[in-house]
């Protein structure tokens, strides 16, 4: 079974964002792999110990984005395919998902997985849009995911702490849920290893060319406070005591 | 010209961000000079269009299919996509619900459009609408705006508009019977179902320490147990605290674990991201406690204090047992 697992490079957690024009300054930034792809390539890691067969590491992003690749196949990845575009901000997600599409495609994989939304842009549709794409059936929001032969049996995750199954024909889409598994941590073999795979790199221009997007973003910036909140800095015990002082005086509730 | 907002209905009841979408649809469509039309898509939805009629709008279809019973994918895509092609709306707004983000990607896919989705505010400059949604877990908030010729799509985040302003008014309800076809949908759903019956009920805390990522470590967990029980409260996480089993999922607060609303609700190392805030910030005092004065929790926190939750949370600690 061959598992296509598409992934994403973004700023670290906790970063300090700077706006900047349309986007955000990359300047002092550091990245890493985007939290739910994490599990979905996890995912894909553990239905291949299960099933067999290969994991191949999806990843459109500019040179940065190496470093990422290699912690996926130092995980397990067998190899890597490497859309590398240094502005794919000037693409929407249906610009961004055309490529990676067409890279799939041409992969033909029994399964795509891929993390159910992204840390930076959230807009939480690339693996359906894929899907769309390919004709292939899908899934979102996954919390289980099991193959027997041709047959795919998922466990959607509802609202409000409600569930489905929901049965499937692969090849299939998933779009995987944070928390689905419990992440690995690469070995050093598996470091070691990882420099020798395979990271094929793709242009944009190989896969049928930047489409024009029809979802512009115009500029960012920092949100404005809904409420202003009372802050406390500095020494802990003395900001500990001005809290106290507040929560059982102002707001009544100690 | 006309605005198409689907509402999302189960088992013949309104989602309850339905009306939320309807009023922002209506004072989008007002701005832009455009025709309000409301759709709802099932099986046996007559009486919820009937609802529907009572609001301000054009036109309700009532998107009528037996395959439409059970929600699925590609039913919901095949069955909008073909009301879409009769109707063509310059923008078809949805409820950023689970089950739009299971379709709307596709569906705006059909029509090789990108879905603008969990849009946070609108409006209408040159008669064109331009959408805020929040970017890198709501730190930051970005313009966007659809380019070219329409439909346009987009899905509205849950509370950013008030159910309360879809006005009311009587529309004209049609039947829609879309072309189905049982070969075409793919997926084969089961019965919704919950894991276990929940063991706590948050929702009756009067006050709540919740902790996030900022913990670090299953094993400093106990550093707010000790705040919990120095306050009386429930304990409470965001979710990848659940995710990663530090505390049972029962104790998960947002939009996939509780919503809760106690008196007082105390987010220790919680950044803040939306999928937690639309659970907890009904609650009537909010304290945020995180070493990033940036994070999002502090623009809904009444309180904050920017520190290093290890140093901050014992010294809490000390404080509340000198009142006690």
């Amino acid at each position: 079974m061959k598992i296509l697992v598409a992934i994403k490079q973004v700023p670290v957690r906790d970063s300090q964002l700077r706006p900047s024009g349309q986007w955000i300054s990359e300047a002092d930034l550091t990245f890493e792999i985007n939290e739910p792809d994490a599990y979905a390539l996890e995912e894909a890691l553990q239905l291949k110990e299960k099933h067999g067969g290969e994991v191949v590491a999806l990843c459109a992003g500019p040179a940065r984005a190496q470093q990422t690749i290699r912690e996926a196949l130092a995980k397990g990845a067998d190899r890597a395919i490497h859309i590398e575009e240094e502005n794919l901000a000037a693409l929407d997600t249906l610009g961004v998902a055309r490529l990676l599409a067409a890279a799939a495609k041409a992969e033909a994989p029994d399964l795509i997985l891929t993390g159910l939304q992204s840390d930076d842009m959230g807009y939480g549709q690339t693996g359906v849009v894929m899907a769309g794409l390919l004709r292939l059936p899908h899934s979102t929001i996954i919390m289980q995911a099991e193959i027997q032969g041709s047959a795919l049996r998922v466990k959607r995750e509802l609202e409000d702490g409600w569930f489905q199954h929901i049965e499937m024909t692969l090849p299939a889409a998933l779009t995987i849920q944070s928390g689905i598994n419990k992440l690995r941590y690469a070995t050093l073999m598996g470091i070691k290893r990882a420099r020798t795979k395979e990271i094929r790199r793709l242009t944009a221009a190989e896969l049928g060319g930047a489409s024009p997007a029809t979802v512009v973003i115009e500029r960012v910036y920092a949100p404005q406070k809904a409420k202003q909140a009372q802050i406390f800095e500095g020494d802990p015990t003395q900001a500990a005591a001005q809290l106290v002082e507040k929560l059982r005086f102002e707001a009544r509730v100690l | 010209m006309s605005v198409l907002a689907v509402l999302e209905q189960q088992g013949g009841k309104w989602h309850r961000m339905s009306f939320e979408t309807l009023g922002a649809a209506q004072q989008l469509a007002a701005a832009m000079g455009a025709d309000l039309e409301i759709a709802v898509a099932g099986a046996g939805v007559g009486p919820l269009a009937q609802d529907a009629a009572a609001k301000k709008a054009t036109k309700v279809w009532a998107v009528e299919h037996g395959l439409l019973k059970d929600y699925t994918a590609d039913g919901y895509t095949a069955a909008l996509e073909a009301l879409i092609r009769k109707t063509s709306p310059a923008l078809v707004l949805l409820p950023h619900t689970y089950q739009t983000r299971d379709f709307a990607p596709m569906l705006a896919t059909r029509f090789e459009r990108a879905l603008i989705s969990d849009v946070i505010g609108a409006r209408v400059d040159s008669g064109e609408p331009v959408f805020v949604r929040q970017f890198f877990q709501g730190k930051l908030n970005g313009d966007v705006r659809p380019a070219g010729p329409g439909p346009h799509f987009a899905s509205i985040q849950a509370g950013a508009w008030r159910a309360d302003s879809a006005e009311p008014g009587t529309a004209p309800v049609e039947t829609f019977a879309p072309p189905l076809d049982a070969a075409q949908i793919r997926q084969k759903p089961e019965p919704p179902f919950r894991e276990s019956a929940r063991a706590v009920d948050l929702s009756a805390a009067e006050r709540i320490v919740s902790v996030g990522r900022g913990i670090r470590d299953k094993e400093n967990i106990p550093v707010v147990e000790d705040l919990a029980r120095a306050l009386g409260a429930e304990l409470a996480a965001s979710r990848p605290i659940c995710d990663a089993g530090w505390l049972p999922m029962e104790r998960q607060v947002g939009s996939s674990g509780q919503t809760v609303s106690p008196k007082m609700y105390m987010a220790i190392g919680i950044s803040g991201a939306i999928q937690h805030l639309v659970g907890m910030k009904g609650a009537k005092t909010i304290v945020a406690i995180n070493k990033d004065k940036d994070a999002p929790i502090f623009e809904v926190a009444d309180y904050g204090i920017v520190g290093d939750l290890f140093e901050v949370v014992p010294a809490l600690v000390q404080e509340i047992r000198k009142i006690k």
